[in-house]
């Protein structure tokens, strides 16, 4: 079978590879690109562990082949902070204790983040919706709702 | 878990991509979405030769009315449906459906006309196009053909698309005034496939009596089903406990669901029939205005 080549802007660097078809966007990133934050759960579109930007909306990198995201824009968690500033998904994370583990806390950023793109002041029912698509076993969600709720109102007054 | 290998192709029009279904036939598969095809694909239980990515193609991404028809094309996103006004404020069935389906992060990527084409009758589009008699335009090698949604669905994952056709438009005829719809899902968990659910839209005459009725059943069959004998019965009926009851018990006789893991089938008969009430309810509720 042959292989493709394609370009990708990871956290706004562009990086490049030489990929089977069949080789999922998660491993790519993971095992490819080196960018390990991005997790794998399930494997199942299930977990939502592997969450990710692309090019600009939230989606399961396990349900996605590395050639579809030819030309495309990805961030993944190592792109949230800037300059050494943790964003403030990440602030309200540590901050809330919006996780204990920290497995799925990759992919449930990513989701925050992409709920709070669209809707930047949600209800906590709008959150668990939202972030409806990922998984944690070890929170209950109820802080990462308060965690979302802060980065909301750190992002509002100009946080980011 | 690893897929197995394929050659794949980007299109960048639906002849080129026709040409390419042509070519390969049975060994070829449209990529739209994604979300049922590769995880099938993960799981070997699909094992296409050929993936034809239709995602490059453009201006395939519209919802609009254009002669008293809804048209969505064919890489209409789930998440389109969500943030459409004219969806929001025309198809409130569709609006209910669209936000049960899977959850956020697959609806950025799931698409309407793939969610049909999958011919899953657990898919939660087929039983709400059902209600609303909509058609398919079908656009292969000897040109578009337009199917009515009833004759789409032909066996379990089996529809009425030819080796070398690709869905490449949903059409819905505009509801006329004092329309309503809605969509009852029953699932375990959220994002889940359904137990049952029940799709109805419903038209009022002047007297607010039912002028017509649409009723399709998600995950009741081996395909999604319309429920044509409730429908019948509706149509000139006061919509009163007593008469969607039997609509209910109408929409029961017609499911024929299989006992798994997710319900015996006694249950989600009994459901069948529950559902189909709410959501005629529902349904007529927001024909007179209401949410």
């Amino acid at each position: 079978m042959s292989t493709h080549a394609i370009t990708v802007t990871l956290n706004g660097e562009e990086r490049t590879g030489e990929v089977e078809a069949r080789l999922l966007l998660v491993h790519f990133i993971r095992d490819h690109l080196r960018a390990t934050g991005t997790h794998i759960g399930c494997d199942t579109t299930s977990c939502g562990a592997c969450t990710i930007m692309l090019d600009g909306l939230p989606v399961k990198s396990c349900t996605l082949f590395a050639v579809q995201a030819n030309g495309c824009a990805i961030k993944t968690v190592e792109g949230l902070a800037t300059n050494g500033e943790v964003h403030p998904i990440q602030e309200g994370f540590m901050e809330c204790h919006g996780l204990q583990c920290g497995f799925c806390t990759p992919g449930m950023m990513l989701a925050a983040l992409g709920l709070l793109e669209r809707n930047p002041n949600p209800t906590a029912e709008e959150i668990r919706w939202g972030i409806s698509g990922n998984l944690c076993r070890c929170t209950g969600y109820q802080n990462i709702v308060k965690s979302v709720q802060y980065a909301a109102a750190k992002m509002a007054a100009g946080g980011k | 878990m690893i897929p197995g290998s394929f050659e794949y192709h980007t299109p960048s029009s639906i002849s080129d991509a026709v040409a390419l279904l042509q070519q390969y036939g049975e060994e070829a598969k449209i990529l739209s979405g994604g979300h049922s095809l590769v995880p099938m694909m993960k799981l070997r239980i699909a094992e296409p030769e050929h993936i034809v990515d239709i995602n490059g193609i453009a201006g395939l991404d519209y919802i609009k009315e254009e002669g008293g028809v809804l048209k969505i094309g064919a890489l209409v996103r789930e998440s389109d449906l969500e943030h459409s006004d004219l969806i929001a404020s025309k198809f409130p069935i569709i609006a209910d459906a669209a936000k049960l389906i899977a959850d956020p992060l697959v609806r950025n990527r799931a698409t309407v006309a793939g969610n049909l084409a999958h011919g899953d009758p657990a898919n939660d589009h087929p039983a709400v196009m059902l209600a609303l008699g909509a058609e398919v335009v079908l656009t292969g090698g000897s040109g578009e053909r337009v199917v009515p949604i009833s004759e789409f669905f032909v066996d379990l994952l089996e529809t009425a698309l030819k080796p070398d056709e690709i869905l490449t438009e949903v059409r819905i005829p505009m509801p006329p005034a004092n329309s309503g719809g809605a969509y009852f899902k029953i699932e375990r968990r959220v994002g889940d496939f359904a137990i049952i659910a029940v799709a109805a839209q419903v038209t009022l005459d002047a007297s607010g009596n039912c002028a017509s009725a649409g009723i399709g059943l998600t995950n009741s069959g081996p395909t999604p089903i319309k429920v044509t004998a409730a429908e019948a019965y509706l149509a000139g009926k006061a919509l009163d406990d007593a008469t969607l009851s039997e609509a209910g018990n109408l929409a029961e006789a017609a499911s024929d669901p299989t006992s798994d893991t997710r319900a015996p089938a006694e249950y989600k008969k009994a459901m069948v029939k529950q559902m189909t009430i709410r959501a005629l309810r529902r349904a007529a509720e927001r024909a007179k205005g209401g949410n």
